[in-house]
């Protein structure tokens, strides 16, 4: 799989593939959106199965349950404020699905769909238009005060106005290229590290020895890329708040 | 009864010479490494770059004004990128009451 005629092929590893045999390929359920499937039974599987003792003191599960929702809550209240709350389960749904989906694509075998840029942009396109049209119903037409911010002399309107709008249409695109970008980028450097133990370990027993760094490398990179997935559903979340925010309370 | 105390004091010592108590102002904090903060901003520029870029395509191949528009939108872009950079160094809550 890694190192097929001897080249160092990083890109495969990404392509679609039909499943579940002829049923999976006549309505083209990929692997992708198996995995999807996966990530989301995992998150409800983890909190209804975690959260079943409802024990005083947490199991392993129910601490793990109650503290991811604990960490969505304290950073949905800490940027949205007291009236966040209403999209805690948003926010939450959010950050479970994308860390599930990273952390999932990190096992053997198993496909990142985080890493085809139209799922991200995908979710970025429901924060943006959740955004607009939560600004538009609180705040009316005034929300398009947004556009030019307050103190700003009249006459700079035709400037200012266009580069904001631009700003604005940009965050789905910054939002969704982001953790599409990280996540491609993961994947590439550990299948490329990996094709090189494959390579130079079939090149004789000095080449056995020197495949020992390559590996050294990837488990690094395994590491940093469970810190990557991490982190990357939590800038999701935390800019989801803060765009939340934005929307609630326009500057 | 002090030696309660006491332990709950040294626990807070350790927690904040191995760094685990946060200042309570890092809680908005997106991740602040040069690489994260220069890539953010790249993706930033990046973007603005993209959607100004788009609109004046769009807009050029309906009015039939190529290159003005695409000119015109490629500026304001690279205006709108800096601006998100910009804004991605400046704190996000300034004491303006609106």
């Amino acid at each position: 799989m890694a190192a097929e005629g001897k080249t160092i092929d990083a890109l495969s590893q990404f392509e679609l593939t039909p499943v579940l045999g002829p049923i999976g390929r006549a309505v083209g359920f990929s692997q992708s959106a198996m995995h999807m499937a996966v990530a989301a039974a995992v998150v409800i599987a983890l909190l209804i199965y975690g959260m079943r003792q409802r024990a005083l003191i947490p199991g392993r599960l129910q601490a793990l349950a109650e503290s991811s929702y604990e960490f969505i809550h304290e950073l949905v209240e800490g940027q949205i404020g007291e009236e966040g709350k209403r999209f805690f389960p948003f926010v939450f749904a959010l950050f479970m699905f994308i860390l599930l989906g990273n952390l999932i694509g990190l096992l053997p075998y198993a496909f990142t769909f985080t890493s085809h840029i139209i799922v991200t942009f995908a979710l970025a396109m429901v924060v943006f238009v959740l955004i607009t049209v939560l600004g538009l119903v609180i705040h009316g037409t005034h929300f398009f005060s947004y556009f030019f911010p307050q103190g700003a002399p009249i006459a700079m309107a035709p400037l200012i106005v266009p580069i904001e709008i631009i700003s604005y249409l940009s965050r789905p695109i910054s939002l969704s290229v982001r953790l599409f970008a990280n996540m491609v980028a993961g994947h590439v450097m550990l299948k490329v590290f990996a094709t090189f133990v494959v390579l130079m370990g079939g090149a004789g027993a000095i080449g056995i020895f020197a495949a020992v760094f390559p590996l050294a490398i990837n488990i690094a990179l395994v590491g940093f890329e469970l810190l990557v997935a991490f982190l990357q559903a939590y800038v999701f979340a935390i800019l989801t708040s803060i765009y939340l925010h934005d929307a609630i309370h326009l500057h | 009864m002090s030696n309660g105390d006491e332990f709950d004091e040294r626990l807070r010592q350790a927690r904040t010479r191995q760094g685990l108590d946060r200042a309570p102002e890092g809680a908005r904090g997106l991740p602040q490494g040069p690489w994260g903060i220069g890539f953010r901003a790249g993706i930033e520029v990046v973007s603005a770059l993209v959607v100004g870029v788009g609109i004046g395509l769009l807009l050029d191949r309906w009015l039939g004004s190529w290159p003005w528009l695409f000119l015109v939108f490629f500026v304001l872009g690279s205006a709108a990128g800096v601006m998100n950079v910009y804004r991605l160094f400046t704190p996000r809550k300034p004491p303006r009451a609106t």
